[in-house]
């Protein structure tokens, strides 16, 4: 180990080269896993790795699914993920990955080699201005040019990703300051930027009107997004929710900060959220937004959003308050903090009539789906068979499509770090590679992606990572050979016209683990689905499970795009007797 | 609205397309954009004019005070700050035509840089105000070029009660 034979003390300089810098950098920031991918400008750090093992490489075969590797570990353990490329081709490929976590507020660092200084800007081989290219999709990046900006620059570019509203942070590094040499030290003291102060208090006023609001409303509905889980705020969430007795909805990134087993939970809100949830939301005098950005996919028709509340939200980024609509009680700071001060004033309150009324939206208006007996596997009923034999203590991530709202609506989640998903950027071929970053940052827990065919497509090369370094990662394909969710939209709104979204030439997925060295199974009965599933938890190492599901089912609650909340379809218009829309609930 | 934004930022490579790009991909054209350094060798002023919606450009103020590079972003008041701009333009005037345009420049007190047969190079600088008039008055002769350096803008400082004028 390097810590033994070199720099005894922080207090002599010693001159090292640019690689033993980052390495050295990344180990005091407590780095395990580096996703990456290799290339010659990166030779002198990538030997690094040969004969120390404080920071493991793993190697992709891809260089996006090392930005989405690394997103997985930090969605999973709340620390930052950290990827590797080279330049030119290996640093662009990393872009969809650094959008995805941009998107979604995930602290990553992404290093990518970069040629000579002195080639800069001369269309050298392999080069590309990918600090110009990722400038409004990262928080911030770095162009280093000079060693002595090489170690100051790593340490704030991870303090960045981390704090404040978290997001990726991208490191170009020159070849020629991979091999340069400058005297390093290690650093003390915090790191200070002066532009760059995020805000965690909240402002006391703001707090005591809160507070306020929460006693006098009669029917509040807390609403609760990814910043949640980011800032850890989980348990003071559940407080407020308990001492105030509010029902609680969450966003597709907010799923698991706040345990969906919770008498007081609605589910997940929006384009496809439970009708309760946006019935609930609908119709509350006070919403109580936290760590959530109102994004269009949960507000449908913004002008008729929550039209009768009274809105707080409490966010750490001042940009996410008042953009998409106007805000009575907006509160500045750390979703954690700010709740535990909201919770010293808040007392104790009994709801019952508004649970009374929401009672009767989950009664009415539940999630349901109709499996026939010797029909085919229906996908909800494959996520809940699923969910009971994987327990709540799994951790699964998701592909993007209609599986992934079905996971959203059905999985009972009861932890936050436990549901990963591709929220903000919608990106298909994310949630194979965060379940193999989520279980190296969680070996203790089973990790299963559940995939669509289509997602798990782009992505299936990473079976050879899964196998080389033995990560067990479970991958549940719900098969409807297509692309499921643009069929439904082609089916809904496209007159059934359905073109280029059938995908009935795929791989046989049994044959395609085989021939990684990885077990699979391929089912099709309904009688079959659970002692699948059971076998393949309880298989050691990788494995797919290929569900052949009905490729008819749609997915209900849906919301048409642009539309309001309240004008959502409940069920298949396709089939006779609709229950008709929301709107047709009479006030109480 | 039209909206002068003053933005310090670190004087680094990048810095003003970063700032420029936020502006372009709201789709707001910027009317002008004038960039230099300050009192503090590290840091330089941008000063950015715009035409938005209000909502949209307080939207753009809270994203730039992100931006890793910007120090300080304010919105500027035309009644609390001075705003200057310096204008060239080369204006037709033949010999017929060339006293007029000269007492125009006297009156708005530009300089003349250039003459020749049939033209005058004129420099003015002033408010946004003075500089639209000057313009237009010009414009009457024909203006064959012009380069205009775009706003700088400083908000006065503010008086303290106490402050007496030396006697």
């Amino acid at each position: 180990m390097t810590a033994k034979s070199s720099t005894p003390t922080n207090l002599r300089s010693k001159t090292l080269s640019g690689a033993e810098i980052i390495y050295r950098c990344l180990g005091l920031e407590g780095v395990e896993f580096i996703f990456g991918h290799p290339g010659a400008v990166l030779l002198t750090l990538l030997d690094l790795f040969l004969e120390r093992s404080k920071i493991k490489h793993v190697l992709t075969r891809h260089e996006q699914c090392a930005a989405h590797m690394a997103e997985g570990y930090a969605r999973a353990s709340g620390g930052v993920g950290v990827c590797l490329t080279t330049s030119g081709p290996g640093a662009t490929n990393l872009i969809t990955g650094i959008t995805d976590a941009y998107m979604d507020s995930i602290p990553i660092v992404c290093l990518t080699g970069q040629v000579s200084t002195s080639v800069v800007g001369n269309d050298a081989f392999q080069e590309a201005d990918i600090v110009g290219m990722t400038r409004t999709v990262t928080k911030h990046n770095y162009l280093i040019k000079n060693m002595a900006d090489l170690a100051p620059s790593i340490r704030e570019a991870f303090h960045i990703a981390r704090t404040g509203r978290p997001g990726p942070v991208l490191i170009d590094l020159p070849k020629d300051i991979l091999l340069g040499e400058a005297p390093f030290q290690v650093p003390e003291g915090e790191v200070d930027i002066r532009g760059y102060k995020p805000r965690t208090k909240g402002h006391p006023r703001q707090i005591k009107r809160v507070a306020e609001a929460i006693k006098e409303a009669k029917k509040p509905v807390l609403y609760v997004g990814g910043g949640v889980i980011h800032a850890d705020a989980s348990k003071e969430v559940e407080k407020l929710a308990t001492a105030a007795d509010i029902p609680v909805t969450w966003t597709l990134l907010g799923a698991g900060a706040f345990p969906s087993e919770n008498k007081l939970s609605l589910g997940m809100l929006g384009m496809h959220g439970t009708a309760y949830a946006n019935m609930a939301v609908d119709e509350c005098d006070l919403l109580i937004a936290v760590g959530a950005r109102f994004d269009d996919r949960v507000t449908g028709k913004v002008s008729e959003f929550a039209t009768k509340a009274k809105i707080i939200h409490i966010d750490i980024d001042p940009t996410a308050i008042g953009k998409n609509l106007p805000v009575e009680i907006p509160v500045v700071g750390d979703a954690k903090q700010v709740l535990r001060e909201i919770n010293k004033l808040v007392k104790r309150q009994k709801r019952t009539l508004w649970h009374k009324r929401v009672d009767r939206f989950k009664e009415d208006f539940p999630l349901t789906f109709e499996a026939a007996e010797g029909g085919p596997i229906k996908p909800q009923e494959a996520i809940l068979t699923l969910s009971e034999e994987a327990g709540g203590d799994a951790i699964f991530t998701t592909e993007v499509g209609q599986h992934q709202m079905w996971a959203a609506q059905y999985l009972q989640v009861s932890f936050p770090r436990h549901f990963i998903s591709s929220g903000g950027l919608g990106t298909m071929g994310f949630g194979f590679p965060a379940a193999i970053g989520a279980s190296l940052a969680r070996p203790d827990k089973l990790v299963i992606d559940i995939a669509g065919d289509g997602s798990f497509q782009m992505v299936l090369q990473e079976m050879a990572t899964t196998v080389q370094y033995g990560i067990p990662v479970k991958v549940f394909i719900l098969n409807n050979y297509g692309l499921g969710m643009v069929r439904q939209w082609q089916d809904l709104f496209m007159d059934r016209r359905f073109s280029e979204v059938g995908l009935e030439v795929g791989p046989d997925y049994v044959q395609l683990a085989a021939a990684y060295g990885a077990k699979g199974l391929h089912i099709e009965d309904r009688c079959d689905l659970r002692p699948a599933i059971q076998e393949m938890i309880k298989t050691p190492g990788p494995f797919i499970l290929d569900v052949k599901v009905d490729p008819d089912e749609l997915v209900f609650p849906m919301v048409p795009a642009g539309g309001a909340n309240r004008d959502m379809i409940l069920n298949d218009p396709r089939k006779k007797k609709p229950k008709g829309r929301l709107s047709a609930l009479p006030d109480n | 609205m039209r909206q002068v934004f003053s933005i310090l930022v670190n004087n680094h490579a990048g810095v003003l397309s970063h700032v420029s790009g936020l502006f372009a991909r709201r789709g707001y054209n910027i009317e002008s954009i004038a960039a230099g350094p300050t009192e503090n060798p590290e840091a330089t002023r941008i000063v950015i004019v715009a035409f938005g919606e209000e909502e949209t450009l307080e939207q753009i103020a809270h994203q730039l005070r992100k931006l890793y590079d910007v120090l300080e972003v304010e919105q500027l008041q035309y009644n609390r700050s001075v705003t200057r701009e310096l204008v060239l333009a080369t204006v037709s005037a033949d010999a017929d035509k060339r006293t007029e345009v000269l007492q125009i420049a006297n009156a708005f007190g530009a300089n003349i840089v250039n003459i020749t047969d049939n033209t005058v190079t004129l420099e003015a600088s002033g408010n946004d105000h003075k500089t639209r008039i000057l313009i237009k008055a010009l414009e009457r002769y024909g203006i064959s070029n012009m380069a205009r350096t775009g706003m700088i803008a400083l908000p006065f400082d503010e008086m303290t009660d106490e402050w007496e004028p030396l006697a």
